[in-house]
């Protein structure tokens, strides 16, 4: 099993964020996670690349291996510098949407992932952290 | 820029999802299908995603306007072939899929839509058309 090297890809763009959604599934394919794994967190990466690109105004995602303890996992990173959320605990709810989606984004990916932190001032930015562990 | 083909096969027209959805493939695809839909007068659409790796709400939306629209212009739609890791991600993720109806593959879509349309010559309301809730 090879662990790649950490990465940061831009986010501005549609096709962007289909770019990252084919480098997370390289790198779980590589790091042998199962279909359904790969499946779940490609969604996620999906739904928050988009959450970055749309309500953001574009930013980044950070990819990096985990190996904690035999453990063997993965980590993405999405940073924008947007308006930021105002009100977190009612974005994490299904249903929440400031745009037009379905307000899936964050509760729906907060689901697909075993670890999910979330940063965000008005103003200033918001930073989600996903970890899906094998 | 990439099209999606449209297939007609006698009152049906057909679909297939072959490559990543970006938001101008999507607006294309709509636009698209509701003009073939007149100009064939096609009686139903088969959306065939059995390529696609992942739906995340951003195609799930599309698929349910397509579904709208076509209906709006007297054309049922029934997607077909979603991939089993999809199915459970989707669920988790908490897609609503209620308006959408589905068939296992191509073949059983379009036994289903055959039904329908016989049942709506008929005279018969298409609420008879197996997942579908009002």
């Amino acid at each position: 099993m090879s662990l790649w090297e950490p990465e940061t890809l831009e986010l501005k763009t549609g096709e962007d964020i289909i770019r990252a959604r084919q480098r997370v599934r390289t790198c779980m394919i590589d790091q042998g996670f199962s279909l359904i794994d790969q499946t779940k967190m490609v969604t996620a990466a999906s739904e928050l690349a988009r959450n970055t690109v749309d309500y953001g105004k574009g930013g980044t995602m950070h990819i990096e291996p985990l190996a904690d303890a035999g453990r063997i996992g993965i980590r993405l990173v999405f940073l924008d510098h947007g308006p930021g959320i105002k009100d977190i605990e009612r974005a994490l709810q299904d249903g929440f949407t400031t745009g037009f989606g379905l307000g899936l984004g964050l509760s729906g990916s907060k689901r697909l992932v075993n670890e999910f932190k979330i940063w965000s001032e008005p103003d200033k930015g918001t930073q989600v952290t996903v970890t899906r562990w094998r | 820029m990439d099209k999606i083909p449209i297939l007609k096969i006698g009152d049906i027209l057909l679909v297939t999802i072959q490559v990543d959805m970006h938001d101008r493939l999507a607006v294309s695809l709509q636009d698209d299908l509701t003009a073939r839909i007149v100009k064939d007068h096609a009686k139903g659409v088969l959306i065939d995603i059995s390529s696609l790796d992942i739906v995340d709400s951003f195609i799930g939306r599309m698929l349910g306007y397509i579904a709208a629209m076509s209906q709006a212009l007297g054309a049922q739609t029934v997607v077909v072939g979603m991939r089993p890791a999809v199915a459970i991600t989707i669920v988790e993720l908490g897609l609503p899929m209620e308006n959408i109806q589905t068939a296992l593959n191509v073949e059983k879509g379009v036994e289903n839509l055959k039904r329908a349309m016989e049942n709506s010559e008929k005279g018969i309301h298409h609420e008879s058309l197996g997942t579908r809730n009002p």
